[in-house]
């Protein structure tokens, strides 16, 4: 078969060639589907509604009326509406409000949901499929499922997802929730957790509760399909909104796109300058606990604190 | 056979080779007995992992990686050593390579074992781990690892074991009368009814030569993919075209340095100095040399492309990575796993071996290092307007890697108790040619110096 001095046969060669391509095959197999699932949602939502899809949600966030709740000495309102609404674990900030720096000195108030992307990395590189799009478009979490292995965090690039280091602090009352991806109290130790928008709020047409909770409306709901978004208060337009406001969404360049836009100021009194005086305060957690921050013994060298 | 000389070399390859599987010392088992207290240690760490959760170790929401990433990137990294000594040195017919395959190829296989259950040992929910099988989805990077580094351990396995049977059937012929039944039973069963007949011996070697051929792509798409697991994602200093040929390169370096150092205890402890010779060392080290070149040249390309235009994040990232806190780390990589080692490696001013092993300890030291730089500097730089994060490991996290290093050469260490550390069919068959035909021999052995 083998001739030393020829190297190989015409039938090895096939052989080998034919077993090299459908390795290749098999190895590249992943990388299309990737690419196909890029291809479907790179579609404006709005344009290409799913057959089952009925709604698309987003969330627009007007920057210029953010104040971060520093006006009414408080901690945010979206966040504190959201920590009691779900039980959110200490330390959590499903919605997280970031004072940013302008280049005149000053600072302006960012609050950062989940921004449930059409084209989400955490949904692409999950290794269980328990994170996953719903119907609506809403980025969800599996809990039971979900193997703790972090790809998706380390894939979001917002940072928009916490872990449950250890087992989760909650008030007495969360027990009672009955849990379900769109709902997900309670927390469950060693599992990925983030903001679903209040999905199942939506499915029975209530507002979130960060949306319902701003005291300055700054935060809308809206539908991609409809074309309308609300704040509780006014019902606007959404595509017309967002034109005439120049929205933008954040890290647009990276092509994950998000379906949250942000309206950017026009030079109104918002945000607040170096010398201001007012405290941006921390969230709070009504029911006490110490948060993941610490860590807990029997340690061979006495109680490890930070 | 033929020759008288030969059949010398043969039997005294055969005691000195077989010796350490029949008579054990003292040390042998106080080492053992300090790797299990070890490995126990790691052991009751797990369990209290287990019990408080990821709580226990450094990681947190902004790093969300730890230790057991870099000790799997390592691992992962140190298995290439038998892939490329035994496979590419075999398909390439480098001939001096004989004495050394064993160990390369058993390094492989334990390493991949103590490598792959440091994801494992990562995870929130370790007793979810067959989700990764029945919901297992074949877009995530993730899985990509767990088929590659499957077909890793089981094509290592049978490529450890397809040499190892004539061995075996050497050891089944040689037991003696005073041996127990169940090792007779067992070294009988290993051997797969082996008689040395030419056509045995055929189908064997071609067997091995294809096993020479396979193992190498899958061993190039190990660390390729284990990279991706990095790459995909939008990191700064993940977020590279190279990763793949990167990390390849990196493990192929520290697969060198760990069987220069196996090898260097080995010889010692098992006194194969007539076998394994300055020459296996010196040939092994400019290969170290060539791969360290490579990857000094690739550690350049990485940081200098992104260097010169300074992305925001990526330029956090340099800035941490080269100036601020991971700065030592850094340069104990570059100055102790690159410069020494080059230098220790060009310099031949100090004898051979305690030089070279010195060079190839720093090289692996440098390498852990290496991966702890790759991991976890890229996961403090903040995405969002916020601080930089910090990590520091907790005692968990150094006792689960302490006792993986342990599990590591407590593996190893049982493993030169059951199987000859080196081929001795092949080493014998070898020198049974040179002797028939000294000519071409010679000239195959200046090219391969």
């Amino acid at each position: 078969m083998r001739d030393k001095n020829n190297g190989i046969t015409r039938r090895q060669f096939i052989k080998r060639s034919v077993g090299a391509a459908g390795l290749f095959a098999f190895l590249s197999a992943p990388l299309f589907s990737v690419l196909t699932r890029g291809k479907a949602s790179a579609e404006p939502a709005d344009t290409a509604p799913t057959k089952e899809s009925i709604r698309a949600w987003c969330m627009v966030i007007d920057l210029k009326k953010c104040e971060g709740c520093v006006t009414i000495d408080s901690p945010p309102q979206c966040t504190q509406a959201c920590i009691s609404g779900h039980f959110v674990p200490k330390g959590q900030e499903w919605i997280q409000v970031y004072e940013v720096d302008l280049p005149g000195g000053g600072t302006y108030f960012m609050p950062t949901p989940c921004y449930q992307c059409e084209n989400a990395p955490c949904v692409n590189v999950c290794p269980v499929a328990a994170t996953y799009h719903d119907k609506d478009g809403v980025v969800l979490v599996d809990h039971h499922r979900c193997i703790g292995c972090r790809m998706c965090m380390g894939a979001c690039p917002y940072h928009r997802r916490f872990f449950n280091w250890g087992t989760p602090e909650l008030p007495p009352e969360a027990a009672f929730a009955e849990y379900s991806p769109l709902y997900p109290v309670p927390a469950i130790k060693g599992t990925v957790i983030k903001c679903m928008f209040c999905a199942h709020f939506l499915r029975d047409g209530k507002l979130p509760y960060c949306v319902a909770g701003c005291p300055m409306k700054a935060l809308y709901m809206g539908d991609l399909n409809e074309d309308v978004a609300n704040n509780g208060v006014e019902v606007v337009k959404l595509s017309r909104f967002l034109d005439e406001n120049n929205a933008y969404r954040y890290k647009e360049e990276l092509g994950t796109q998000p379906r949250v836009w942000y309206l950017p100021g026009h030079g109104q009194g918002f945000g607040r300058k170096p010398d201001d005086p007012r405290q941006f305060k921390e969230p709070e957690w009504s029911w006490g606990g110490e948060g993941y921050d610490h860590r807990p013994g029997p340690w061979p060298w006495g109680e490890a604190s930070k | 056979m033929r020759f008288g000389g030969t059949e010398d070399y043969r039997q005294r390859l055969e005691r000195t080779v077989l010796r350490p599987l029949a008579q054990t010392n003292r040390g042998y088992y106080a080492l053992v007995l300090f790797l299990l207290a070890v490995v126990g240690w790691g052991l009751y760490a797990y369990i209290i992992q287990l019990r408080y959760g990821l709580l226990a170790t450094g990681m947190r929401d902004v790093v969300i990686w730890g230790l057991y990433l870099v000790n799997f990137v390592f691992f992962i990294g140190i298995s290439h050593a038998g892939t490329l000594i035994s496979a590419i040195l075999r398909v390439t017919r480098a001939g001096w390579r004989t004495p050394v395959t064993r160990m390369a190829e058993l390094i492989t296989v334990v390493a991949i074992s103590v490598g792959a259950l440091m994801p494992i040992i990562d995870l929130g929910r370790p007793d979810r781990v067959w989700h990764m099988i029945t919901f297992g989805r074949f877009q995530s990077p993730l899985m990509w690892d767990i088929v590659s580094i499957t077909s890793y351990l089981t094509g290592s396995l049978i490529y450890l074991y397809l040499p190892l049977i004539p061995d075996f059937a050497l050891v089944r012929d040689r037991l003696t009368q005073g041996t127990s039944a169940f090792k007779r039973k067992v070294y009988t069963f290993l051997a797969v009814g082996w008689r040395d007949k030419p056509q045995q011996r055929h189908r064997l070697e071609r067997a091995i030569s294809v096993m020479a051929v396979i193992i190498i792509p899958i061993a190039v798409s190990v660390h390729t993919v284990v990279s991706f697991v990095f790459s995909m994602l939008l990191r700064p200093g993940w977020d590279s075209t190279i990763f793949g040929i990167y990390f390849v390169i990196g493990a192929i370096f520290s697969g060198i340095a760990s069987i220069l150092i196996v090898m260097v205890i080995f010889r010692k402890l098992y006194h194969l100095e007539e076998y394994i010779t300055e020459r296996h060392f010196r040939n092994l080290s400019y290969l170290l040399l060539t791969s360290l070149l490579i990857y000094l040249y690739l550690t350049i390309s990485e940081y200098l492309t992104v260097g010169y235009k300074l992305e925001v994040v990526e330029a956090h990232l340099l800035e941490i990575l080269l100036f601020g806190k991971n700065a030592p780390w850094f340069w104990l990589f570059v100055v102790g796993g690159l410069v020494i080692p080059a230098f220790l490696i060009i310099f031949r001013r100090w004898p051979t071996i305690p030089r070279l092993v010195t060079a190839a300890v720093l090289v692996n030291v440098g390498m852990w290092v290496k991966r702890f730089v790759i991991v976890i500097p890229t996961l403090e730089v903040p995405l969002m307007p916020f601080e930089f994060g910090a990590y520091t490991p907790t005692w968990v996290e150094w006792s689960i890697t302490a006792g993986a290093f342990a599990g590591f050469i407590l593996i190893f260490a049982l493993f030169a108790k059951i199987l000859p550390l080196i081929s001795i069919w092949e080493v014998a068959e070898e020198k049974e040619e040179q002797e028939r035909e000294p000519p071409p021999r010679t000239r195959e052995m200046v090219r391969a110096k």
